[in-house]
């Protein structure tokens, strides 16, 4: 017992330093943009070239600066008005189809996947040109449609993956067992199907509310004013509190306020995206 | 509570497969009824197809005399376990059970009582407000019997409800699924591979092959009269011995003895001279042991027993025997119908325990070749069956007088030497007389035993 509780510790301890040692490295190499980014928000904008790392003097005036811009106010108001839009509606769709995808046995089934698969690979920077030529063409330029269609678009395939391999996952039996049980097929699936499936459905909905939430080539490219412009977008045309120095601060400000949110909804679901709600379904 | 009719019920999927083919079956109201075979035999896409889970290519399938081919599941008011169970894992215990009461839109009050009706009748009383995710999975179980009883569905339906038990539950809750069986006297029916579940719960059973139906009968007459060499290599643990068995001048040659052969069989075979024979393990007996005034009315020969096993209560011995190919091959298509291995050929014996034999012994067996079927192995159709019966039949005015017995013991005892002169007449009045005389007594108050 002792002999070999002396015997293995050297190259255990070892290999644990070292995977500390990693952890450590991966956290500092992630975090110090964000950090960095929080602390800039933090200086007053003639701070900035203090040659520090963190503010001579603490401020919130940068916070401030941005409230009170209307560029920025607009923007975020249209950031959340198109992102949820679009997540919902992605969501909802992707539903419908994943569940087919994973139940039902139709021609083009293969087909469909494969086409959501290229256009989930496809560039969307080739269309940018395009999308606007027809935008402004269609009179959905500039408007919370003009960026809700593409968002929607380009978030589908993806959801479509996700959420069918998640029903994939859940036994047959569960419809079955409801059917039996007197439900209808409507039933089956949304007081059945959907609540277990409802850990892919937060998944996906988090995937396309930050696909949306952090678009920055669509949303330069097919708004013009602050009726559609959203926040990313935004940043860039950002002058801060006075013209006569570096907007960076203010900008560092706005990019930590709409970074909060979603820092907050992953928080606020994880628990219900990594929870196996299906633990208990079947046998254990 | 009504009867299930099946009338020439024929499942055939896309690729042209009958996975069920031609089966009609009576299930009457009340009845338990088994479905058994090995998998993939299509017991289960059967019971499906009952249910409403699978669509029925042709033929008509009658509840309460009603066809309900066309009708979705939830209009057929079958309740269903299924293997895994399917509770809705979101819900708690109460809501798991009420589920099919809510979707009728029952009031409250009544869903509260009837909820709780079944959790008494199941001993869930305490669990109702748990998740089945904190359930063991016997729990479990009984959480989806209680969704199956908790409306009153015309019959149960049960997809091997016990598979995912370990040993000792799987008991336990055998016993619990009749009980309640009889206590609400819904007609049932029940999927399994094992044939414990099969025997013991049946009232019928039927056995099921590549979609075919096999025979319907009561687990007694399945294990006495099985109607083929498959029923008769399915029903039984361990399982009926199969041995070559050549027709030689009116005699039954078997690896290690030889008897008549019985006028009824013969008249069936034809020119074929190779059958093969069908023995229970528990049909032997070591000859020391054997009752002296039943021991005439069996053969006694001498085997080497290849090794034995004490199990306290019983013992086996397993004794190896050369085959011809033909029978090897039978047999070992055979064996993988029957999802086992087929290993070598080899016969297992059941004796009683304190018997001496032992390991790499020469011993003497003892055998009433009465017991013994015969099948034709193309056909695998049981040529003693009518035999059996008529002998269960005149067996059943149990206390006979055993005198007469006498004049028989004379041909079958040295049938091993039996003089060709002695023709047919005189071989099967030996066998009618094994046969018609007192059965030994283990076997004696059998006869009627027809469960429905």
């Amino acid at each position: 017992m002792t002999s070999t509780a002396t015997a293995a510790p050297p190259k255990q301890r070892r290999q644990r330093t070292i995977s500390i040692g990693g952890a450590i490295l991966i956290v500092i190499y992630t975090m110090l943009p964000i950090v960095w980014i929080l602390s800039l928000s933090l200086k007053s904008p003639g701070d900035l070239t203090n040659k520090k790392f963190l503010p001579s003097h603490w401020t919130l005036g940068n916070y401030r600066t941005v409230f009170k811009t209307s560029l920025f106010t607009d923007a975020l108001r249209n950031s959340i008005g198109i992102s949820l839009i679009a997540t919902v509606i992605g969501v909802v769709v992707a539903t419908f189809a994943a569940y087919a995808i994973a139940r039902l046995d139709f021609p083009g089934k293969r087909a469909i996947l494969s086409l959501a698969l290229a256009i989930a690979i496809f560039p969307q920077v080739a269309l940018l040109g395009s999308l606007f030529s027809m935008w402004r063409a269609v009179k959905l330029y500039d408007t919370w449609p003009g960026l809700i269609i593409p968002y929607v678009s380009f978030t589908l395939p993806l959801s479509i993956w996700v959420l069918s391999a998640f029903f994939r996952e859940i036994p047959w039996e569960m419809e079955q067992a409801a059917q039996v049980d007197g439900a209808t097929a409507w039933q089956a699936f949304t007081k059945a199907i959907v609540p277990l499936a409802a850990p892919g459905v937060f998944t996906t909905a988090i995937i396309a509310f930050f696909a949306a939430w952090q678009d920055f080539a669509f949303a330069i490219t097919l708004t013009s004013t602050n009726r559609a412009r959203t926040v990313p977008a935004a940043l860039a045309f950002f002058t801060g509190a006075s013209q006569f120095q570096q907007p960076t601060t203010a900008i560092a400000a706005g990019a930590i306020v709409v970074t909060v949110p979603i820092i907050i909804l992953v928080l606020v679901f994880q628990r219900r995206i990594v929870a196996g709600l299906t633990a208990g379904a079947v046998k254990g | 509570m009504a009867p299930i009719t099946m009338n020439h019920v024929t499942k055939v999927y896309g690729d042209g497969y009958p996975a069920v083919n031609d089966v009609s079956l009576d299930i009457a109201d009340g009845e338990f009824m088994i479905l058994v075979g090995p998998s993939g035999c299509g017991k289960s896409t059967l019971l499906r197809m009952i249910v409403g889970l699978e669509d029925i290519s042709s033929g008509d399938m009658l509840i309460g005399g009603e066809r309900v081919n066309e009708k979705a599941p939830r209009d057929r008011n079958l309740s269903m376990v299924f293997q895994n169970y399917a509770l809705y894992p979101h819900l708690t215990v109460y809501e798991n059970i009420a589920f099919p009461l809510r979707l009728k839109g029952v009031s409250d009050e009544e869903i509260k009582r009837r909820v709780e009706e079944a959790a008494t009748t199941l001993e869930l009383t305490e669990h109702l407000q748990r998740k089945p995710s904190q359930l063991s999975g016997g729990q479990r179980q009984r959480v989806a019997m209680g969704r199956a009883i908790v409306r009153q569905a015309s019959a149960f339906l049960f997809d091997e409800p016990l598979s995912n038990l370990d040993a000792k539950l799987r008991g336990q809750m055998r016993t619990e699924i009749l009980r309640l069986q009889r206590r609400l006297d819904t007609t049932t029916v029940y999927v399994t591979h094992d044939q414990t579940e099969a025997m013991t719960l049946g009232d019928r059973v039927a056995v099921m092959r590549k979609g075919v139906l096999q025979q319907v009968a009561s687990p007694r007459e399945l294990y006495e009269q099985p109607l083929n060499l498959f029923v008769a290599g399915f029903i039984g643990s361990p399982p009926m011995n199969f041995l070559p068995a050549a027709i030689e001048n009116n005699q039954v040659k078997l690896p290690f003895l030889s008897y008549p052969l019985p006028r009824e069989v013969a008249a069936q075979i034809g020119s074929s001279d190779l059958l093969i024979a069908g023995i229970r393990p528990e049909h032997f007996a070591d000859s020391s042991l054997v009752d002296e005034n039943k021991r005439d009315r069996g053969i006694t020969f001498e085997v080497k027993v290849d090794v034995t096993e004490w199990l306290g209560s019983q013992q086996y011995a397993y004794v190896p025997f050369e085959a011809p190919d033909e029978i090897t091959r039978h047999l070992a298509e055979l064996q993988q119908e029957l999802d086992s291995e087929h290993m070598r050929t080899q016969m297992i014996v059941s004796l009683d325990p304190a018997s001496r034999i032992r390991d790499g012994a020469k011993s003497e067996l003892w055998l009433d070749p009465s017991r013994v079927h015969l099948f034709d192995p193309r056909t695998g159709k049981n040529l003693t069956r009518e035999m059996t019966i008529a002998a269960q039949a005149a067996a059943a005015p149990a206390p006979a007088a055993p005198a007469p017995a006498a004049p028989a013991p004379a041909a079958p005892a040295p049938a091993a030497a039996a003089p060709a002169g002695a023709g047919s007449a005189s071989t099967s009045a030996a066998g009618a007389s094994a046969t018609g005389g007192p059965a030994e007594p283990p076997a004696a108050p059998d006869g009627s035993v027809r469960a429905t």
